[in-house]
């Protein structure tokens, strides 16, 4: 089935009668990442007022690749149990060069675990389910159909013009965060610019939907004989809809090439002709961000901030892990728990995090569409090596896909303790009683005792860590003990095999300072 | 490990001989297929990223 838009209803705002009282957040944009920014602070005890322009969920598939690290965000909003009853969940993808399979990976399940490594949703079955979240929390003040038209930063807040059905109104903010996509209004009213490297690819996407039953894999091809020259990737979807992706190189003619009559002989050569086209959209996408994440009292989160090329998914997923870094920094500077200088310790975290994706998904577009001369050369020497040798199929770069950035910090650490659990990475998951660590972790900043007693620190509640097999192979290593500081967005920010109150209680201050 | 510049294969004559004799019959753009395939091959048989940037540095060197 067709997915049907029913608009969100529209409510003449308050401030169209009478000045509102100033609020703390204005955030502006209801797409994946404003949501979920609102989501966290609520939970965070902050309200928000959520501003949108529009008042439906996105338009087809759209993002579509929801990594392991953003399940684990909709768990601690509460959705993560729809989003995984209603998505796919793959780890096998293949990849084929003409039309041979040349080889094929698998992500495969760790039961450390909880979530799958990766889990296929439409972005608007995701977009509904934090909407209706958002509408039902008493915190979040969602207003569809409100325009933000103007912005006004000054020293200690935000003033924000917003246009209605109804007319224009205003509203003071201390904080306002530009959650306004790609094409951002409140980029262009502060004037800035995106830096970067300026190539463009355009993709030719579409939703199908068909009966078949295919295996719930990524198939990706180089140069498949149904597309001349380009790439293609295949994905299942929810309700029996497949998402096709085409490449048409940075030359096409996006209205000519998504006419049906030019689209639909093209899908029939991937998967028969036994489909009905859903949505079809050709997708133009650079590898370009903003030099500042945060302008005082602005502050950008997702693709008004970065524009990153989707293979790997990226870009939302990236966005959220935006929207999860701000959240508890933002939520605590405003109780008066933390310094402002926490805020810019999210410009540091997230620009470094962007660049890794801009870098990544930069490469990945290199690979699909290499400049003639050597790069292609060597392009189409790897694929043809990959054929006979294993080595060769590591270098085939089909998107790298998603996984947290790792915060570059000097936060205390042991080297006899696992590299994937050092300081900067988010704490991996494992089992905890009947159910899992990261649920356990609280909204707070924690200490996890594992196989000690923890040094009593003010305001830093313990949580003792069962030992298992997946605790000891990814926090304990070579240690029998360890200590680890964990940051309200499950960032490990310092660890030790054996420290005193002292020691934990500096590393604790330098976490709310947002030191490095 | 650093990068060996100095002689270390025993009779070079001989590899030359087999590498010569591995693009008869090659188009050019065969035999510059051949070369990246070697060249990819032999540099992750080496895979010390330190080498192969001394190599890269070697080979750019006027
Ligand atoms: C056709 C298409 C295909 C895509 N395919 C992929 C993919 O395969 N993989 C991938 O990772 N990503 C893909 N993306 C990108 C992905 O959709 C975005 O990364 C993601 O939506 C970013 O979320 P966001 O919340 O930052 O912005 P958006 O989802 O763009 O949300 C911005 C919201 O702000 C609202 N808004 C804008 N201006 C104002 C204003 N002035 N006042 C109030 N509200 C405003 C908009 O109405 C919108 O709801 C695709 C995007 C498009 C357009």
């Amino acid at each position: 089935m067709a997915h049907a838009y029913a608009p969100f209803p529209y409510v003449a705002p308050p401030g169209l009668n009478a000045p509102e009282p100033r609020h703390k957040v204005v955030i502006i944009g209801a797409g994946p990442v404003g949501l979920v920014l609102a989501l966290d602070l609520a939970r965070r005890g902050t309200p928000s007022v959520l501003l949108e322009a529009g008042d439906a969920v996105a338009t087809g598939s759209r993002a579509m690749g929801w990594s392991r690290r953003s399940l684990e965000i909709f768990d601690r909003l509460g959705i993560a149990d729809k989003v995984l009853e209603k998505g796919v969940p793959w780890s096998v993808g293949r990849v084929c060069h003409g039309d041979d399979e040349i080889f094929s990976f698998d992500l495969a399940e760790d039961p450390g675990d909880r979530m799958p490594p990766f889990l296929n949703l439409q972005q608007y079955h995701v977009e509904h389910f934090l909407t209706d979240r958002a509408l039902a929390d008493p915190l979040i003040d969602l207003r569809f159909r409100n325009r933000v038209t103007g912005i006004d930063p000054d020293a200690d807040g935000v003033q924000v013009t917003i246009r209605t059905p109804d007319g224009s109104y205003m509203l003071a903010a201390d904080y306002a965060i530009a959650c306004d996509g790609a094409r951002s209004t409140v980029r262009a009213m502060l004037d800035l610019d995106f830096e970067g490297e300026l190539f463009e690819e355009r993709f030719l996407i579409a939703d199908v939907e068909m009966e078949g039953d295919l295996p719930s894999e990524r198939w990706f091809w180089f140069e498949p004989g149904f597309h001349d020259g380009q790439s293609a990737l295949l994905h299942r979807q929810a309700d029996n809809i497949y998402r096709i992706d085409l490449q048409l190189g940075p030359h096409a003619d996006p209205k000519d090439e998504s006419r049906p009559e030019r689209v639909i002989p093209r899908i029939e050569q991937v998967i028969g002709p036994d489909f009905d086209l859903d949505w079809v959209s050709v997708y133009s996408f650079q590898c370009r961000r903003l030099g500042e994440f945060v302008h005082g009292r602005v502050i950008f989160a997702g693709d008004s901030a970065h524009l990153i090329p989707p293979f790997g998914a990226r870009g939302a997923n990236g966005g959220l892990q935006d929207a999860d870094n701000l959240g508890w920094k933002l939520a605590a500077v405003l109780d008066g728990r933390a310094p402002p200088s926490l805020i810019d310790s999210y410009n540091r975290e997230r620009v470094q995090a962007a660049d890794e994706n801009i870098r990544q998904s930069s490469r990945a577009t290199r690979f699909m569409g290499p400049a003639n001369g050597v790069e292609r050369l060597f392009r189409d020497q790897i694929l043809a090596l990959a054929r006979k040798a294993p080595f060769a199929r590591d270098w085939v770069n089909s998107g790298r896909l998603s996984t947290p950035c790792i915060y570059a910090t000097t936060g205390p650490d042991d080297p006899r303790l696992p590299a994937i659990s050092r300081p900067g990475a988010v704490a991996p998951d494992a089992p905890q009683g009947a159910g899992w660590l990261l649920a356990a972790l609280g909204r707070d900043a924690m200490l996890l005792a594992i196989n000690c007693d923890a040094p009593a620190v003010a305001d830093l509640p313990v949580l003792p860590v069962e030992v298992n097999p997946a605790v000891v192979a990814r926090y304990l290593g070579r240690a029998g003990r360890a200590l680890y500081l964990v940051r309200p967005d499950q960032v490990i920010a310092a660890r030790w095999v054996e420290a005193d109150a002292r020691q934990i209680a500096k590393a604790l201050a330098a976490l709310w300072e947002g030191r490095a | 490990m650093s990068l060996i510049d100095t002689p270390n294969i025993d009779d070079p004559d001989d590899f030359l001989a087999e590498l010569l004799a591995a693009h008869r019959g090659l188009t050019e753009a065969q035999s510059h297929a051949l070369n990246a395939q070697l060249l990819l091959i032999l540099a992750n048989h080496v895979g010390d990223p330190a080498v192969l940037r001394a190599a890269l540095a070697l080979a750019r060197q006027r």
